[in-house]
């Protein structure tokens, strides 16, 4: 399926840090596709002279873009083994065309309820210069 | 204009979203995720969905389809803060999703250029039999008037 191994419930341990997933450089022409597909058309991701009307260097990518990318992550990880029941994220610094991102995760906590096994997720995107830019969490059911 | 707490509880007009294969596609392309369950049908129908799913985040874009929404916000002031995602079953292509969304919370938080308000929306998705598939909640910081 993709470029990483799926978990396994019996496999997991509190503390235990996952293998990353490193994103190709977000580029402008993923920028305009992402806006489409999406139907975030605020001109901040995709003009750069409106970008740097309100003050930016240039456009900026979307928040939910690099959550996307943390979902890739997420239903990686899970595989067919698993089920997401909640995933979030809090937006940090902002992400920018050629910025490489790398989404990490860490097992926080492993418990079981109602016959289900559930690992909570401890979720982080980061710049390639290790700059954070959106800590989140998810949790997945075996 | 500040917000008040008469706006919790307030709630947009109802609409329907198709999950659509050729939208989910274009999605998963863009964000350049690979995986199979999102747009090989061979694949999918092996898997433990038998068809295609949509991806996490997706379920954004299926919130911020919504209609006309009640409260007025100025949109320099807004800065999506924090998104969650609460899954009852996987969004898959094909669905029919009976959405709406409301202002479930609206709270303050004193920062450093004075009293910032925190609107949380919740968009929920139903459905053809009723049973709710997904929520949406979207936090968002409305920063002080400059």
């Amino acid at each position: 399926m993709a470029v990483m191994t799926e978990l396994e419930y019996g496999n997991l341990r509190e503390g235990q840090q996952l293998e990353p997933l490193t994103k190709p450089p977000i580029t402008k022409v993923q920028l305009v596709k992402y806006a489409g597909a999406s139907g975030d058309f605020n001109p901040l991701h995709t003009d750069d002279e409106f970008a740097r009307k309100v003050g930016m260097d240039g456009v900026i990518a979307h928040g939910m873009l690099v959550m996307g990318f943390l979902g890739e992550y997420v239903r990686d990880l899970a595989g067919t083994n698993a089920e997401i029941s909640g995933f979030k994220m809090r937006f940090g610094a902002m992400t920018r065309p050629g910025d490489t991102i790398i989404c990490s995760a860490t097992v926080k906590k492993l418990y079981s309820e109602a016959g289900k096994n559930y690992a909570e997720l401890d979720l982080q995107a980061e710049k390639a210069h290790g700059k954070v830019v959106g800590w989140g969490s998810a949790v997945l059911y075996f | 204009m500040e917000l008040d707490e008469s706006v919790i509880g307030l709630t947009g007009e109802k609409y329907t979203f198709d999950v659509e294969k050729r939208h989910v596609k274009q999605f998963a392309e863009a964000i350049g995720d690979q995986n199979p369950l999102y747009t090989d049908e061979a694949f999918a129908a092996d898997s433990r969905y038998g068809q295609l799913i949509a991806p996490p985040t997706f379920a954004m874009t299926i919130g911020s389809e919504g209609g006309d929404f009640p409260i007025e916000l100025d949109t320099r002031r807004m800065l999506h803060g924090e998104q969650e995602f609460i899954f009852y079953r996987q969004i898959v292509v094909g669905d029919r999703l009976h959405c709406q969304m409301k202002v479930s919370d609206l709270y303050e938080k004193e920062g450093k250029s004075g009293t910032m308000q925190f609107l949380i929306l919740d968009t929920e998705m139903e459905d053809d039999t009723g049973d709710l598939v997904a929520i949406s909640r979207t936090n968002i910081i409305y920063r002080p008037k400059a």
